[in-house]
This record gives C-alpha cells, sequence and structure tokens, in this order.
C-alpha cells in the first residue's frame, strides 16, 4: 500500500489538472530563439506539431525537459540552414519515428481516426435523408397506422392482457 | 474511532445499496406501493451512510489522524485547513468516497423531488441508482479502503502534492463530479424506461432537468480545471487535449446532445429511441473517463499493471454496465413507439443537427484519445494524436455547428421558412462577415482561423440578443412594453439565450487569445525593463521569503503604462517543504479585455533571472463565457415547466410557442 503511494498521487495530479501533466514547466529558455522574427514563428509552429518523447503528453514548444530543448535547437538549426518546414518536419521524423508527430501520419493504420468521423457523419447524413423521404412519402399510411395501431391496442386491452 | 465508524457506515450504506437495488424494482414489477417507495427510504439512507463515512474521512484529515493510511500519506500537520479539508478528495480513495457521496446525493435527490414522476418509472430510477452506488462502494470497499490503519503510526504525513494545493483545485473535482455522476439519473431514466418498455413525452421532461443540472455542473467543472491549469501552470495554456482532459469533455458533448434531443422528445414526442441511445452513452463516456483515469492505462500502459486490481474492477463495472445498458437497449429500444414526421427546415430539424454533430465531435475526441492505445495493442507501432489532429477534425464541426445556433432559435417547430429567418438575420450576418473580413485585411499570420473564429463569435452573440430583442420587441414598442414582454419570457428561453451567447464569449475568447497572444522570454536584471502589448514591464529584484508550509522565490515587477506605474506583480517559485517538490506561481494582471501574465524562472548565475511575460487578449472570456453557461444552465433549470417536484400541470399547451425551448 504504502510503495503504490506516488501512483494515487501522480493519478490524482493527473486528474485534478484536467489532464495537463504535473510538474509542467516553460518550456522556451531565454537565448534559444531565433534573431529572425520570421522564423523564429515557424520554429514555434513546428515546435507545437512535435512530441516532446519522453514527457506524458507535451510539444517540445511546452516541455522544458533537455530532450525538447535538443529537439528545438535542432528544428531551429534545419530552418536556417533552409528547410522548408515540411522538409523540418520530415527531418525529425526519420530519426524519432511516428511517435513524434503530434499530428499522426495519414496510412492505412490510421485512416479510421483521419476519416472515421467523417465516414460516421455522412451515414448518419444518408440514414437522415432515408428516413425523411420515407416519411415524407408515406404520411398518410403513417396516419391510418397510428389510428389502427390505437384500435389493435384497444381490442388487446379487452383481450384481458394486463400488462 | 473515527476510521472504523467511516468503515462501517460504508458497509451499511453497501447494504442499504443493495436492498435499494433489488426491492423498488420487484415493487415496480408487481406494483406494490409500499416496495417501491421503500426504495427511497433506502436512497436516503445510502446518503446518510455515505455521509458519515465521509464525514469520518474529512474528521481524520482535519484532526491529523496518522494512523490512517490514507492520511499519511496525503496529509500533513502543517497544511493550511483548506487544503486539509480538499486533501480528502486529493487521492485516489478519497475521491472515490467524494464519487460515491455525490452518486448517492442524486439517487436521494430522485427520491426526495421525484414526485411528479410515475411511481413505476421512479422506482426503477432509484433501483438503478442503488445499482451503480453498489458496483462503487464494492469498489472503494474491496481495493481501495481510505480508513486502512498503518501501524507503526508516523510522527507526521507526507503532505498533499503542491499542485493540488489551491483553491482552484479544491472546487474542480466536486464540481466535475456533479456532472459526471449527474449523468448517473439520466442513465437511469434511460434503463427504466427501457426495463418499462414505455417511453412517452412525459418522459423527456422528466429527463430535462436532470441533464441540465449535471450538464451545468460539468460545464462549470471542465472550465475551473482549464483556469486552474492557466495560472498554475505557467505558461499561459488553457486546453491541452490531453487524454484525461478529453475523459470529461466526451461525456459534456454528448450530455449536451442529451440536453437537445430530451427537448424534441418532449416537444414532439420524437427523438425518444436516440434520446435513450445518448442517456446511455453519456454516463458511459463519464465511466469510461473514470476508467482511464483511474486505471492509468493512458498515461502509461504500464501504470496499468501496477495497479491491475482497481483497473480491472472498475474496467468490470464498465463493461458490465454499457455491455448490459447497450443489450438492453437493442432488446428493447425497437419495441419503442417511433417518433413523428420531422423536415429538415424546422427546429426539430436544427436539433437534430445539433445531435449529429456533437456525437461526431465527441466520436472525433474518443478515437483521438484511444487510438494510440489502439495502434500500440495491436503491435503496429507507437503513434501520437496531438492538438494538430483535434483542431484539424474538430473544427470543421464546430463552426457549421455554430452557424446553426444562430439560426435554430429563430426556427419554429414543425416547419420553417429557412429564407424568411435568413432574412431577419442578415444584419447580424452582415456585421459578422464585415468584421471576418476586417480580421484578414489587417492580420496576415493565422487571418483564416481569426477571421472564422471571430466572425462565428459575433454570430452567435449578436444572433442571441438579435432573437431576444426581438422577442421583447425592443425599440418596436414602448420601453415598458418591452421590459414586461422580458419578464414575460420563460425562464427556458434566458437560460438558452445565455448559454448561447456565452459559447460565443468563449469562441471569442479562444480565437483572440490563441492568434494575439505576444510574449516576451528573456533574461532580466534588476533595474531592466520590458515592452509587451503597451505596457512597460520593470523588473525590479527577487527575495526569499517562507509562508506557512513552503519557501518561495518571490520576484517583483512593476507594471506602467505610458510611463505611469499601474500595478505591481509578485510571481512566485515555490518549493513546497515536506515533499521537497518546486511549483511555478503565475501573477496575472487581469482586465476583462486582457491578461498580463508573468513568470519568474531560474536564475542564471550571474545575477539575472529567466522571465517570460505574456499578454493573452480576451483569455478571461473563456472563463467567463464557462460561467455564463453555467448561469445559462441554472436559470433554465429554475423554470416553473423544468422545477424538480413541481406538480403536474393538468393540461399542457397543445401546440408549444415556437420561442419555447
Amino acid at each position: 500500500m504504502r510503495r503504490r503511494a506516488v501512483l494515487p498521487i501522480l493519478l490524482l495530479a493527473l486528474i485534478f489538472s484536467s489532464g495537463s501533466p504535473p510538474f509542467r514547466a516553460q518550456a522556451i529558455e531565454p537565448g534559444e530563439a531565433l534573431k529572425d522574427a520570421g522564423l523564429e514563428e515557424r520554429a514555434r509552429d513546428i515546435g507545437r506539431q512535435l512530441r516532446c518523447l519522453v514527457c506524458q503528453n507535451q510539444s517540445i514548444d511546452d516541455s522544458d525537459a533537455p530532450l525538447a530543448r535538443d529537439l528545438r535547437r535542432l528544428v531551429r538549426k534545419r530552418l536556417v540552414a533552409g528547410d522548408t518546414d515540411r522538409e523540418a518536419i520530415a527531418y525529425i521524423h526519420t530519426r524519432y519515428g511516428d511517435f513524434v508527430l503530434l499530428r499522426p501520419p495519414v496510412d492505412e493504420r490510421t485512416w479510421l481516426l483521419w476519416f472515421g468521423p467523417a465516414a460516421a457523419l455522412f451515414v448518419a447524413l444518408l440514414f437522415l435523408l432515408w428516413r425523411l423521404r420515407r416519411s415524407r412519402a408515406a404520411p398518410p399510411v403513417e396516419a391510418l397506422s397510428a389510428e389502427s395501431a390505437a384500435r389493435a391496442d384497444a381490442l388487446l386491452r379487452e383481450g384481458g392482457d394486463e400488462r | 474511532m473515527s476510521a472504523e465508524i467511516g468503515h462501517f457506515a460504508l458497509i451499511v450504506a453497501a447494504i442499504l445499496a443493495l436492498g435499494q437495488s433489488v426491492f423498488p424494482m420487484a415493487g415496480a414489477a408487481r406494483r406494490h406501493g409500499a416496495l417501491m417507495s421503500l426504495g427511497n427510504t433506502l436512497a436516503t439512507g445510502q446518503f446518510v451512510f455515505v455521509l458519515i463515512a465521509f464525514g469520518a474521512l474529512t474528521w481524520a484529515f482535519v484532526t491529523s489522524d496518522f494512523s490512517v493510511a490514507n492520511v499519511v500519506q496525503n496529509s500533513h500537520s502543517g497544511k493550511p485547513l483548506l487544503y486539509k479539508i480538499t486533501g480528502v478528495w486529493g487521492n485516489h480513495e478519497g475521491s472515490m468516497v467524494l464519487w460515491c457521496l455525490i452518486l448517492s446525493l442524486f439517487g436521494a435527490c430522485v427520491a426526495w423531488f421525484g414526485g411528479n414522476v410515475a411511481p413505476g418509472l421512479r422506482a426503477r430510477v432509484i433501483a438503478v441508482q442503488g445499482l451503480i452506488g453498489l458496483a462503487f462502494l464494492a469498489f472503494i470497499l474491496l481495493t481501495s479502503n481510505p480508513f486502512d490503519r498503518v501501524n507503526p503510526m508516523p510522527p507526521d504525513g507526507r503532505g498533499l502534492n503542491p499542485i493540488l494545493q489551491d483553491p482552484g483545485l479544491a472546487f474542480h473535482p466536486p464540481l466535475l463530479y456533479l456532472g459526471y455522476v449527474g449523468f448517473s439519473v439520466t442513465f437511469s431514466f434511460a434503463i427504466a424506461a427501457l426495463l418499462e418498455g414505455r417511453v412517452d413525452a412525459a418522459w423527456g421532461r422528466w429527463v430535462r432537468p436532470w441533464a441540465l443540472a449535471a450538464w451545468s455542473f460539468l460545464t462549470l467543472g471542465i472550465g475551473l480545471g482549464s483556469w486552474w491549469a492557466y495560472y498554475e501552470l505557467g505558461w499561459g495554456g488553457f486546453w491541452f487535449w490531453d487524454p484525461v482532459e478529453n475523459a470529461s469533455f466526451m461525456p459534456w458533448l454528448v450530455g449536451t446532445a442529451l440536453l437537445h434531443s430530451a427537448i424534441v422528445a418532449e416537444k414532439r414526442d420524437a427523438l425518444k429511441s436516440w434520446s435513450i441511445l445518448l442517456a446511455i452513452l453519456t454516463f458511459s463516456l463519464s465511466l469510461l473517463g473514470t476508467f482511464l483515469v483511474r486505471s492509468g492505462v493512458l498515461t502509461s500502459v504500464h501504470t496499468f499493471a501496477t495497479d491491475p486490481e482497481r483497473g480491472l474492477f472498475i474496467l468490470a463495472i464498465l463493461a458490465v454496465t454499457v455491455g448490459g445498458a447497450l443489450l438492453l437497449y437493442a432488446w428493447r429500444a425497437p419495441t419503442l413507439k417511433g417518433g413523428g414526421l420531422f423536415r429538415p427546415i424546422s427546429r426539430e430539424g436544427a436539433l437534430i443537427l445539433n445531435n449529429l454533430l456533437m456525437t461526431v465531435a465527441a466520436l472525433t475526441v474518443l478515437f483521438g484519445t484511444l487510438y494510440p492505445l489502439v495502434v500500440d495493442t495491436f503491435g503496429l507501432g507507437k503513434i501520437s494524436v496531438g492538438p494538430p489532429y483535434f483542431n484539424a477534425t474538430f473544427l470543421p464541426l464546430m463552426a457549421p455547428m455554430i452557424l446553426a445556433m444562430g439560426i435554430a432559435p429563430f426556427l419554429p417547430w414543425k416547419r420553417a421558412d429557412l429564407i424568411g429567418v435568413l432574412d431577419r438575420l442578415k444584419l447580424i450576418a452582415g456585421v459578422a462577415i464585415a468584421l471576418a473580413a476586417a480580421v484578414v485585411f489587417i492580420e496576415d499570420r493565422h487571418s483564416f482561423a481569426a477571421a472564422l473564429g471571430l466572425g462565428l463569435a459575433a454570430w452567435l452573440i449578436g444572433a442571441a440578443g438579435w432573437e431576444t430583442a426581438g422577442r421583447i420587441r425592443l425599440f418596436h414598442a414602448p420601453p415598458g412594453e418591452s421590459l414586461r414582454r422580458a419578464s414575460a419570457m420563460p425562464r427556458s428561453a434566458w437560460g438558452m439565450t445565455i448559454a448561447h451567447a456565452a459559447a460565443g464569449v468563449v469562441v471569442a475568447g479562444i480565437t483572440v487569445s490563441g492568434v494575439w497572444q505576444t510574449e516576451v522570454i528573456r533574461t532580466m536584471k534588476p533595474g531592466d525593463r520590458a515592452d509587451l502589448a503597451g505596457y512597460t514591464i520593470g523588473f525590479a529584484g527577487v527575495r526569499e521569503v517562507t509562508v506557512g508550509n513552503y519557501r518561495a522565490r518571490r520576484g517583483h515587477f512593476i507594471v506602467s503604462e505610458g510611463g505611469v506605474a499601474v500595478d505591481a506583480l509578485w510571481p512566485e517559485k515555490r518549493l513546497y517543504l515536506p515533499q521537497r517538490v518546486p511549483t511555478t506561481e503565475a501573477a496575472i494582471r487581469t482586465t476583462l479585455f486582457s491578461d498580463l501574465y508573468v513568470v519568474l524562472g531560474d536564475p542564471d548565475g550571474k545575477g539575472g533571472h529567466a522571465v517570460r511575460l505574456y499578454h493573452n487578449p480576451l483569455v478571461p472570456w473563456i472563463w467567463i463565457g464557462a460561467v455564463l453557461m453555467f448561469l445559462g444552465g441554472m436559470i433554465s433549470l429554475t423554470d416553473r415547466r423544468h422545477r424538480v417536484g413541481a406538480p403536474r400541470r393538468s393540461a399542457r399547451p397543445a401546440s408549444p410557442r415556437p420561442s419555447e425551448a
């Protein structure tokens, strides 16, 4: 019991922090930023799309872990060397794998992730449309059937079938 | 002694919960009045005994009874009284007792205020509440007893995690639980209706106030959590799409859908089967959230192995509850009488659109939350799903949602004239589009997001105001007449208008703070100045202070505007003594329109300090909006037709006015 004390505390920190990992501190250190404001802006945008691999759920832009700092420097180095955003991200991706991308790559593993909700929306819309057409085609029948259902109900009740 | 009393009270509560789940159910099946009303007594009893247990645990914390293991692990004699009390739910075991307390409170509320619900349905609702209570009480007693003793008794406790020692966190869990657990009542109503095999418009009317109350508390709880993250974590973020945040957000999304579909169920006697499914899903997602958080399965797959007992127990509760409920639904729902006709352009059509988008949005969040786990489980490698995914999938669903939210209140039931409504809204649409165009014109970075967000916010707030103005004939009638109309407007209509406008306020806050945040991150020495968003921030120095149970380096910053000092800010870097855990306390100067956010970092050893200064425009609107949503829910709840326990009216208007919602 006592040995496990750390776990509940960590879990609770997690719940109560609305999910923000505990001990999150500030990320970017003074002096890290590039002189060129435009390049720095791009570096920040890229940083928000890359995961700090040793943290719980933080981007390298949010984390003060040494690894995150190294990755931030790497990104800036690539940008200064003339990489486009896409190239800089690809550079990190090839070295650290899919796990580093906070925007998961679109491939056969993630089709459901990327297109599942949209497909669900589409199917639901089709279903609603179908219901609509059916109900539009059949209002008089519906009215009749409701009436006859009531009659059937009454007949059943007469039969003494108490629920 | 108090620990034994508490433990005993929990056992009694579990036995009462067992009775509560059996007798009223049997009574309802046999139409036995006394058995059915026995459920009310047992529900009250369960609440009283859980309250005793909770009181006993609180007593152990307040008196620092270090013979209780839970107190040792989570409290310290030198802690302020407030945090001794909040420490009760600042740990796994105690928070489960709080969970049960709120669950039994809701069960008792059905017993106390459910007088207008048909007796058979009410008995079944109480029985289902009892069953859920029994499951969670058994969970506490078998795996997470907060009253375990330690021997020998240590001289002092280990203290509460410092990041939990905060007023914001003191009230975040109870509010969140009021929301989560509040949806147990709508779940119980759904199960009871399926057991009865009958759902009528009255079902929708009975469910609405419960859904509204739970939704309001969940809204406030999520808002408070996000506010805490903002000021405590020290870098100005407020929402991270973290699994645990998502766990609370999914029930909110589906709960919002339920809130709206229940309106259609009541007013139009349609969407009943769907509402029942939503009620089941909302609580299932609450339970899923509990499972994910409690088992630690999402933080790391390995945490699960550390304490498989608890994780598996909650997984079992989850499987039985959700599986059982869905099976019952699959079996019984087809027998429910289908709803009437509807046309796409009508109030019910708009509410269905809301349901569709909210549910798909919840599905997006669910996929994003669970997908890395699933991919990993199937050995397909490790992937991350982070904010870029959620922004890409969630926002396209919210944009049409907000457009529809502006229009829907103008639509009457059954059949509406969309062109006519749009014609009435052309002024608001014009303002929103002009604002969006202006944003595109002045802003070159992220201008699409900024324009869309601000345009939608203006549209939503404007449409809500326009609808109310039209309804009270503002400026079209003498002021006295408008005032009379305003006070005659149903409270539920006011609540809806306020909550919808509040959503616009939140959207504005998120958009503006996201796009126009500015920052200065640099090393400052005493005497240095930095310029940010029209302010000059001077660094006066740092001194060491010791306060209560922590030691701190406290920075002193002087904020001036146009050469005149307007404020002094004191950010801190704290070290909590018992645990030697550091925390960061940002100092915030807030006006209602922007925050100046100052964080003190580490010294550089050469007399300077790393300092982070942020200017977050409109960020307070996010929480102002959340509070307004909560108030909207509360105002709506006071509507006579919603009031729990209001006598059933003999005659209801045959066709409700279009304005009612």
